[in-house]
C-alpha cells in the first residue's frame, strides 16, 4: 500500500504542472497587467518608463517561455514566487490563509456528513413517507439555491433580525463566527449527499444478498446493520470525495461574502489586481488538495470493498 | 410422523388492484410436504414456482402480494403468522436457497462471517463463538480448505463453491424445511451433478424436507419422490415421480415430457425440429381439465 500511495503521489506532478502551465498561459492573454492596477482606478495614467520599471523588476519585461521556465524553475524548489503587491513569499500568505480555509471546509463537511448521510438512510428505509418527502423536497432546494443567496438569507435572519451570531468577519477563529459560513458552505453538499445516501441504500436494498439476509432471519435492524450500511458506504464515498475535493474552490464566494480570511478571497482579491504569483500559488494549492483528497477516497474504497485491489 | 409437515391450502399469490379484481399470478395452489420427503415442483418460466415458494417465507416483493390460502406448518399458518414469529422460522426451521449464487451473497462480508450470521441469529451464540462452527458448517458441505475459504470474499469463489456455501448457510441450523429454488440452474452440468447430490445427501443425513424448484425435468427425475407440474400460475398434476414420469395424465405434463430432447432419438440428430410445447392452461379456468388447454401466448 506503501508503494501505491507514493506512485500515486507521483502521479499528481504532472497534473499540477500542467494546471500551473494553464494558469499562467490565461493570464498572459487576459487584460490588464498588475502596473495598469496600481494608477488608482485609471483616473491618471502612469507614464510608459514608470509601467516599463515596474514590468522589468517583476521580470514581467521577459517573454512568455522564459517566465514560465524561470516559474517552473523556482516550483520545483517549492518556491512559490513574491507577491507584487506585498513583497511577501506567496507561501507564506498562503499559509496565513490555509488554516481558516480547511476549518470552514471541514465544519461545512461535518454538517453534511453527520446531517446529510443519516436523513437519506432514513429516507431510504421509509420510501414514500412524509420524512422522505420533506427530505427530499429540502434536498432539492439545498441543491438549487444559489449559495451566496443563502449565506445573505442566514446573514439577515440570524446577524441582523435575531443579532445571535456574528455576521462576518474571522473573530480571530471563535466558533460563533464559524457557524453561519459553514452552513451555508455546507448545505448543498449535505443535499447532495441525503439524496445520493437516499439513492444508494434503496440499491442495496432491492440487491438479492438482501433477498438472502431477510430469509436467513434477519431482522430489519440486524439486516440494515450488517448487510446495508457498509455496501451503501461504497456509493456515498465516491459523492463525499467530490465534496469535500472541491470545497476549498467552492468556499471561495462563501468566504467572499462572510469577509472570511481564507484561500478563496485571497484569489479574488489577488485575481482583481492581478497578482499573479499569488493567484497561481492558491489555485495550486487547491487543485493539489483536490489530489490528495481522490488518493484518500481510493484508499477508503479499498478499504470498504474486497473486491477492489490497489494496484 | 404421520401428518404433512407443511400443507399448503389454496395458496392465491398476485397484485392487488384498486379498480377491480387482483391479478392472479398462482391460483388455488394446494399440496403437502411430508417430513423428509424431496418434493418437486416444476414448470416453465412464468409458471408461479418462485413466487410460490417465496410467498412460504413471506419474501415476495411488492406488489406481489399473497391473497388467499394457507400454509399449515406445526399447526401454525406461515402466510397469516406475525413478522417476528415467522423471523425465527426463517433459516431456522425453514430454510432457502437462490438460483443466483453469483449474486445472493453480500459482496462486502467474508464467508465465514455469513454463516456464522446463522448460529448468532438462532442459536444465540457470540460471533466469536460462531466462527468455528462456520467453518464446520463449511466442511459440512464439502468445501476444501474449509479455514482459509472462511476467510475469503464472495468473489473469490466458483459460483459451485458459492452454492455450497449457501446450501451451507441454509443447512446451518437442521431446517425441517429446505426450499431449493432453482439451485443449480445458474451453475454449468459437472457442478450441478456435484451439488444436487450434496443436497440429497445432506438432507437425507438431517432429515430434512425439500421442496426443489426446477424447471428441468431432468433433475426433478433425479431428485424427487413427488412431483407438482405447474403451468401458468395453476397446478395440474401431482403424483409420484416415478408415475409421472412413466404415465402422464395430464395433455401438458405429455407435452413437457414430449418437449425434452433424448439422446439417440431421431430428434438429436438435427434431421428433426425439437418437439414443442405449444399450449398452456388458461388461468382462469375453474378446473385443471385438458378441454382448458389453449394456445401459448393467448391472453388468458
Amino acid at each position: 500500500m506503501g508503494r501505491y500511495v507514493l506512485r500515486r503521489l507521483l502521479q499528481m506532478i504532472p497534473t499540477l504542472l500542467a494546471v500551473a502551465a494553464l494558469i499562467f498561459l490565461i493570464f498572459s492573454v487576459l487584460p490588464g497587467s498588475f502596473a495598469g492596477t496600481m494608477t488608482g482606478g485609471g483616473r491618471r495614467a502612469l507614464s510608459p518608463e514608470l509601467v516599463a520599471q515596474i514590468n522589468a523588476q517583476f521580470g514581467l519585461d521577459k517573454p512568455l517561455p522564459v517566465r514560465f521556465w524561470d516559474y517552473l524553475v523556482r516550483l520545483v524548489q517549492f518556491d512559490l514566487g513574491t507577491s507584487f503587491r506585498t513583497r511577501e513569499p506567496v507561501i507564506d500568505l498562503i499559509a496565513a490563509r490555509i488554516w481558516p480555509s480547511l476549518q470552514l471546509a471541514l465544519a461545512a463537511m461535518t454538517l453534511a456528513v453527520t446531517v446529510g448521510i443519516p436523513l437519506g438512510f432514513l429516507a431510504a428505509m421509509r420510501p414514500g413517507s412524509l420524512l422522505d418527502s420533506v427530505t427530499m423536497i429540502g434536498a432539492v432546494s439545498g441543491l438549487s439555491m444559489p449559495q451566496f443567496w443563502l449565506g445573505l438569507l442566514l446573514m439577515y435572519v440570524f446577524a441582523l433580525q435575531l443579532g445571535w451570531l456574528p455576521s462576518f468577519g474571522y473573530g480571530e477563529g471563535r466558533l460563533r463566527n464559524l457557524i453561519l459560513p459553514a452552513i451555508a458552505l455546507g448545505f448543498a453538499p449535505m443535499a447532495l449527499l441525503a439524496r445520493t445516501t437516499r439513492a444508494g441504500v434503496l440499491e442495496v436494498m432491492s440487491s438479492d444478498h438482501i433477498r438472502t439476509a431477510m430469509a436467513k432471519g434477519d431482522s430489519p435492524a440486524q439486516m440494515v446493520r450488517w448487510h446495508v450500511v457498509r455496501n451503501a458506504m461504497v456509493l456515498i464515498v465516491t459523492t463525499l470525495g467530490l465534496q469535500i475535493g472541491s470545497l476549498l474552490g467552492q468556499a471561495l464566494v462563501i468566504e467572499k461574502l462572510f469577509s472570511w480570511p481564507g484561500l478563496g478571497s485571497l484569489m479574488v482579491d489577488s485575481v482583481a489586481i492581478r497578482d499573479i504569483p499569488v493567484v497561481q500559488g492558491t489555485i495550486l494549492v487547491i487543485v493539489l488538495w483536490f489530489l490528495v483528497i481522490n488518493v484518500l477516497v481510493d484508499l477508503v474504497y479499498a478499504a470498504i470493498d474486497p473486491r477492489i485491489s490497489l494496484r | 410422523m404421520s401428518g404433512p409437515l407443511l400443507d399448503i391450502r389454496g395458496l392465491t399469490i398476485g397484485i392487488p388492484n384498486r379498480a377491480g379484481p387482483p391479478l392472479e399470478i398462482v391460483r388455488d395452489l394446494s399440496f403437502d410436504i411430508m417430513p423428509g420427503e424431496v418434493f418437486g415442483l416444476v414448470g416453465e418460466s412464468g409458471s408461479g414456482k418462485s413466487a410460490s415458494a417465496l410467498a412460504l417465507m413471506g419474501l415476495n416483493r411488492r406488489p406481489l402480494t399473497t391473497l388467499r390460502g394457507q400454509a399449515l406448518y406445526g399447526g401454525q399458518d406461515l402466510l397469516a403468522m406475525p413478522r417476528r414469529s415467522m423471523r425465527k422460522l426463517r433459516g431456522n426451521r425453514i430454510s432457502m436457497i437462490f438460483q443466483e449464487p453469483m449474486t445472493a451473497l453480500n459482496p462486502l462480508a467474508r464467508i465465514g462471517r455469513q454463516i456464522a450470521e446463522m448460529f448468532v441469529l438462532h442459536r444465540g451464540l457470540s460471533w466469536s463463538e460462531a466462527r468455528p462452527r462456520a467453518v464446520e458448517a463449511l466442511a459440512a458441505v464439502q468445501v476444501p480448505n474449509p479455514e482459509d475459504r472462511a476467510r475469503a470474499y464472495p468473489h473469490q469463489l466458483s459460483g459451485g463453491l458459492r452454492q455450497r456455501v449457501m446450501i451451507a448457510m441454509a443447512m446451518a441450523c437442521r431446517p425441517d424445511l429446505l426450499i431449493a429454488d432453482e439451485p443449480t440452474t445458474a451453475l454449468d452440468v459437472t457442478v450441478q451433478a456435484e451439488v444436487l447430490r450434496l443436497i440429497r445427501e445432506l438432507c437425507e443425513r438431517e432429515g430434512t424436507a425439500v421442496l426443489l424448484i426446477s424447471h428441468d425435468l431432468g433433475v426433478i427425475a433425479q431428485m424427487c419422490q413427488r412431483v407438482g407440474v405447474m403451468a401458468n400460475g395453476r397446478l395440474l398434476e401431482l403424483r409420484d415421480a416415478r408415475a409421472l414420469f412413466t404415465d402422464p395424465r395430464h395433455p401438458y405434463t405429455r407435452g413437457l415430457l414430449a418437449a425434452l430432447p433424448r439422446l439417440g432419438s431421431r430428434a438429436t440428430e438435427g434431421r428433426h425440429r425439437l418437439a414443442d410445447l405449444d399450449m398452456t392452461i388458461d388461468r382462469n379456468a375453474p378446473d385443471f381439465a385438458a378441454t382448458h388447454l389453449i394456445p401459448r401466448g393467448e391472453p388468458a
